[in-house]
């Protein structure tokens, strides 16, 4: 019997087809898992499911009837819960409040103390264990995904989506993930797994479902296909899994940070003494799970965060307390882990986001001098393959990878001799990630000093040459890449030293 | 260029529907809308006075919504534009009585006058924003009454002129902006308001600190990023907007009143909101909306005189076009029942 | 002296009931994830709808009810631009303000021909509470009130209880700090946002009818006089809650009734009535550094 069966489903968003009359039957009791790049239409389709978003056509059936799942209350209660890869808990409130929200126990007031009750024999029942009157806000990330499985099992969940849920774990927290959805599958319940990584479905699911530019490629058994197979009906080509990477070339110390120490926003400590020397001609990777205190570094080492103690130097010169605009002109550049929120100015045509930071070296006069902002940007838009239809487009118009270009146009454009690269291919497609991994390789060629900062361990492995792991903000170990393992990293990410 | 064709037509269709609902507003009350309506239109284009009035009405409202627009172009709201024409007022109403110089220094000093004490009436707000994060909104409104209760204060008690009103002596000759239209209220001030219309949009659209401001209203954080200085921007985006409105004060007292009057302004730095809305935060929106709200001041004013309707018509209306203008949903939605 | 004392502090306890009122009804909305800058124009609202009916019917409570009624429905105008038009909720806020300005004003001219004050009206009077009544100091000061301090005192209590002791309570949190994970456990974010601002204008009107029937039984052009905007800020320094929005207010109106007796001494009125509006000022640049407002306020929320 099939639990789930989507058959010809459409979605569009303006002119983009986000599902294209995709048909997927799931089994009762599996764990089936949906691969597709990023936006293949993964988080789309199961979006739909459960209700958050309504199809244009096509239809569903749940335990082989036709239902209507207008909104995620009917999704509920026809027994599918979700838990997304952007947990969807209110910080503020605790954990028991999360999970009984909008299902509280009848009564005029609220009982929390039955709500506590019912969370503790739940989670003993299916051995995921939180503290029900913590708040939401001082759970950790492992323990946030708990809360988010809970609240579907506490709405009497028969089929559980997990949308992407291993993104922010470590790879032994992954392990204890695997053992909880094996627990689940045995007590009958039905698991969708969303990933766009190939090994993790492979280790956990019974088949896997590949979805392609909102188009459904095939479903194939886990047992009889292997990562080569899966990676190309992802892509549709064959796709080059391992960069090949020049020997490296050390030479002089660039960036040099002593005993760094700094706040997070939320005034704790985030950066508890860091050092570390990075050298030109070589890239040093930063790996951690996020939330480690990477963010802090970057933003300490890039003038856009006060420094509570410690020296960093660039070039022998103290740059602690520099602002972003003087460490440009020293030769930094940064490309943000975040570029709508702090790359681009989405509202500014890609010629202005191209002179951000520089406008004043554009000037004629007390004008801007247009014709050469306008020059400026043609080059940078050829240079970069940028594709857009002119320089005076909008920019949040442009697609992700494009956008990311134009920021790493403008950074790499500065001539800069030293980069700070913060998850610099999040969200972007394999050809773009291709495309800046080997704009970052070149750079390191030619005698740049790359710090990487990426809680992808493929793209650490693949591209640096040492790799220091963060924890609870400070740095664990330093090691050479070709001493590293994922094993290593693993337990290292987690914190277990050695 | 379909963009700008498309908020001129829909702001069309705003102040239509405000006018609309507003003539319902009047025949609900038992009064007739047309003979009100009709006073309205005679009292702004009726004849080369009504006209002449329309142009010194909106005068003091560009001033005002450009000072709106600039502070919303850097995410700003600065509502105190009230407080800030009138300390403006009195800067360039004391200057032009205790200073003696000839007419083509005079009349600059005062201009200048009033745009340092509405530049710094707005500063205040600005830094206490990027220094402390105090809402910019409650703080403005707030400046408003402190500006408006010491300018009270300083006509009442130092500077009053001898007599029962609450004013000060006239200005000097050389102080005064000259009339375009003799034994009307317009003055010099509308060319004043016309020059810095087109000075906001250079330095807005055509500088690098205008492209700063810009930054900083569209994205602060990638502003900062980029290297801007997201606080200092603020305050000078402030400040530049509180002089803005300093002068729709100058332009009053230099102008029109050559005096200052406790009270002269009937809420002009509050109509200036409806401007800048309006307008879209555009210069050249700004002109075009301060006509209109010219027009109906004017206008209200005659119809006060005529009819029986009250001015304060013109209030609700303004307030429907500002709630009809900020909507775009609105019509978007209005549009789909339709189908 | 201590005369001197208990009338002030009885003065500070009936001056803060609009205040109160309507910084309760703004934490509402607030705390649901929509500014309320029209508070302002509530208050107004409320005054004149209070005044109006009350002229024409002689029941003060009549007027009680068409102040919560016409605060309600001006606030709808600004939950159904903010909420179901997505506008820009400051740009509503100070538009409902100014409307609320343009229609009291006009329809006072309209019902009584004047534009600076209306007819007096018949007034709610004042209570007396039976035990405290005798009580030496805390008689004068808690008894004797309008009765509409009596309900705000109430109202506090009650809005404490909803917001942090329900699960309507727990779902207008939800809304305020994250609105996508209410809307996917299934409570109706926009429903809940209506509820709020609508509350909100109600209670702000509540306190306008206050000002209209409660003290001097008479409507005044744009009466409110920036209380809601005092009231915003005394939201924000009661850190969203009602009990401190009820302390902070109680601060505003002990400076306000000082102003009142000190305009006897010789001191220009101007200065002194200046002082509530510095205070603010200062307020907000002491307080906010503390205060955390909900996380998704001021953006609307959009489905898809």
């Amino acid at each position: 019997m099939n639990a789930v069966v989507l058959r010809n489903i459409t979605k569009r968003f303006g002119d983009t087809v986000a599902n294209d009359c995709i048909s997927i039957a799931i089994g009762k009791g599996e764990v089936h898992g949906l691969l597709g790049e990023n936006g293949a239409g993964k988080t789309t389709l199961m979006n739909i499911l459960y209700g958050l978003y309504s199809a244009d056509s096509g239809s569903i059936f749940i335990n082989e009837e036709e239902t209507q799942i207008r909104n995620p209350k009917e999704a509920i209660l026809c027994g599918i819960g979700m838990i997304h890869q952007h947990f969807m808990l209110v910080p503020v409130l605790t954990i028991a409040e999360n999970i009984v929200l909008g299902v509280e126990p009848p009564g005029i007031l609220f009982d929390r103390k039955k709500a506590c009750t019912q969370v503790e024999e739940l989670s003993r029942r299916y051995g995921l264990s939180v503290d029900p009157s913590c708040t939401v806000a001082n759970a950790s990330v492992g323990i946030e995904q708990r809360v988010e499985i809970l609240k579907a099992l506490y709405r009497k969940a028969d089929i559980l989506i997990l949308d992407e849920p291993t993104a922010v774990l470590v790879p032994q927290e992954v392990e204890e993930l695997f053992k909880v959805i094996r627990a689940l599958k045995q007590s009958g319940k039905t698991i969708i797994f969303i990933s766009h990584k190939l090994r993790e479905p492979m280790a956990i699911c019974d088949r896997i479902s590949v979805l392609r530019k909102g188009r459904f490629v095939g479903t194939v058994v886990t047992e009889k296909t292997d990562t080569h197979e899966l990676a190309r009906m992802m892509v549709g080509r064959e796709v080059e899994l391992n960069l090949k990477k020049s020997p490296m070339r050390r030479r002089a110390p660039v960036l040099i940070a002593e005993s760094v120490s700094a706040l997070n926003d939320r005034l704790l400590p985030a950066l508890k003494e860091v050092s570390f020397t990075l050298h030109s001609g070589e890239i040093l990777g930063i790996a951690g799970v996020e939330g480690n205190g990477q963010s802090e570094l970057v933003d300490v080492i890039t003038g856009l965060r006060k420094v509570a103690g410690g020296k960093i130097l660039f070039n022998s010169e103290d740059i602690t307390h520099s602002d972003p605009k003087t460490l440009h002109t020293k030769g930094l550049c940064h490309i943000p882990e975040d570029r709508y929120k702090r790359g681009i100015i989405g509202d500014f045509t890609v010629a202005e986001n191209l002179i951000l930071g520089q406008e004043d070296a554009f000037r004629k006069g007390i004008f801007l001098d247009e014709g050469r902002i306008v020059a400026h940007a043609q080059g940078l838009i050829d240079a970069f393959n940028i594709i857009t239809p002119s320089p005076k487009t909008i920019c949040k118009t442009l697609s992700g990878g494009n956008l990311q270009k134009v920021v790493v146009a403008r950074e790499f454009s500065r001539n800069p001799r030293l980069f700070i690269a913060a998850q610099p291919t999040r969200g972007l497609d394999v050809g773009a990630i291709e495309y800046i991994h080997g704009k970052l390789l070149e750079e390191r060629d030619a005698g740049g000093a790359i710090l990487l900062v990426s809680a992808d361990l493929d793209e650490i492995m693949a591209l640096s040459d040492r790799i220091a792991i963060m924890y609870e903000g400070a740095i664990v170990a330093e090691l050479e890449a070709q001493n590293a393992t994922e094993e290593t990293l693993g337990l290292l990410m987690a914190g277990v030293v050695k | 260029m379909r963009k700008i064709v498309s908020d001129l037509l829909y702001s069309f269709f705003a102040i239509l529907l405000a006018l609309l609902l507003g003539a319902l507003l009047i025949e609900a009350t038992g009064y007739s809308s047309l003979s009100a309506y009709a006073a309205l239109f005679r009292g702004a284009f009726g004849d080369s006075y009504a006209i002449a009035q329309t142009l010194a009405k909106a005068s003091p409202l560009i001033f005002t919504g450009l000072c709106v627009a600039f502070a919303f172009r850097c995410g700003l709201f600065n509502i105190g534009g009230e407080g800030q024409l009138v300390v403006g007022g009195l800067a360039a109403a004391l200057t032009g009585i205790y200073i003696s110089a000839p007419i083509f220094i005079h009349i600059p000093l005062a201009i200048l006058a009033g745009m340092a004490a509405g530049g710094m009436w707005a500063l205040i707000p600005g830094w206490l924003k990027a220094r402390f994060g105090a809402h910019e909104v409650i703080t403005t409104i707030m400046m408003n009454y402190v500006g408006i209760l010491l300018c009270s204060y300083l006509v009442n008690y130092p500077f009053k002129a001898p007599g029962w009103v609450a004013q000060t002596v006239f200005i000097k000759e050389s102080a005064t902006l000259p009339k375009l239209i003799p034994k009307t209220q317009l003055s010099a001030a509308l060319l004043l308001a016309l020059l810095f219309s087109f000075l906001t949009y250079l330095f807005l659209w055509k500088t690098s600190w205008g492209y700063k401001i810009r930054a900083v209203g569209l994205n602060p954080t990638s502003a900062e990023y980029g290297g801007i200085n997201p606080a200092r921007v603020m305050i000078l985006s402030m400040a530049i907007s509180g002089m803005l409105a300093g002068l729709g004060g100058v332009g009053e007292v230099l102008g029109v009143h050559k005096r200052f009057i406790d009270g002269f302004s009937p809420g002009y730095g509050f109509d200036g909101i409806a401007v800048a809305v309006l307008g879209r935060n555009h210069p050249a929106g700004a002109i075009l909306g301060a006509l209109l709200f010219g027009a109906l001041r004017a206008g209200g004013m005659a119809m006060d005189r005529v009819t029986d309707v009250p001015a304060d018509l013109v209030f609700v209306i303004q307030a429907l076009v500002i709630l009809f203008v900020s909507a775009p949903e609105m019509f978007r939605i209005i549009g789909r029942l339709k189908k | 002296m201590i005369e001197w004392i208990i009338t002030l502090l009885a003065s500070t306890l009936r001056l803060s009931t609009p205040l109160t009122l309507a910084a309760i009804g703004g934490t509402f909305s607030e705390r649901s994830g929509v500014i309320n800058i029209g508070l302002e124009g509530m208050i107004l609202m409320g005054a004149f709808a209070a005044a109006a009916v009350t002229y024409y019917t002689g029941n003060p409570w009549t007027g009680v009810v068409a102040a919560l009624l016409f605060g309600g429905l001006l606030a709808s105008v600004h939950a159904l631009l903010s909420i179901t038009f997505k506008a820009n909720q400051v740009v509503s806020g100070v538009a409902v303000n100014i409307l609320a300005l343009g229609l009291t004003t006009l329809m006072m001219q309209i019902i009584w021909g004047n534009r600076g004050a209306s007819e007096g009206v018949e007034g709610l009077g004042t209570w007396s509470v039976p035990v405290i009544n005798d009580i030496p100091v805390l008689g004068p000061i808690l008894s004797n009130h309008c009765p509409v301090v009596y309900m705000m005192l109430v109202i506090v209590v009650l809005a404490h209880i909803l917001l942090f002791k329900t699960s309507l309570g727990l779902h207008i949190r939800a809304c305020g700090e994250h609105p996508e994970a209410a809307d996917t456990v299934g409570i109706n974010v926009c429903r809940i946002r209506y509820f709020c601002v609508i509350l909100s204008g109600m209670l702000a009107g509540l306190g306008g009818s206050f000002l209209s029937l409660g003290q001097l039984n008479v409507f005044s052009q744009n009466m409110s006089a920036g209380r809601g905007f005092i009231a915003l800020a005394a939201m924000i320094f009661g850190k969203w809650k009602p009990f401190g929005a009820f302390g902070a207010s109680l601060m505003f109106a002990f400076t306000d009734a000082l102003q009142m007796k000190l305009q006897g001494f010789g001191i220009p009125f101007q200065f002194v009535a200046m002082i509530p509006y510095v205070l603010t000022i200062l307020v907000l640049a002491g307080a906010v550094r503390r205060a955390v407002a909900p996380a998704a306020i001021g953006k609307p929320y959009v489905k898809e």
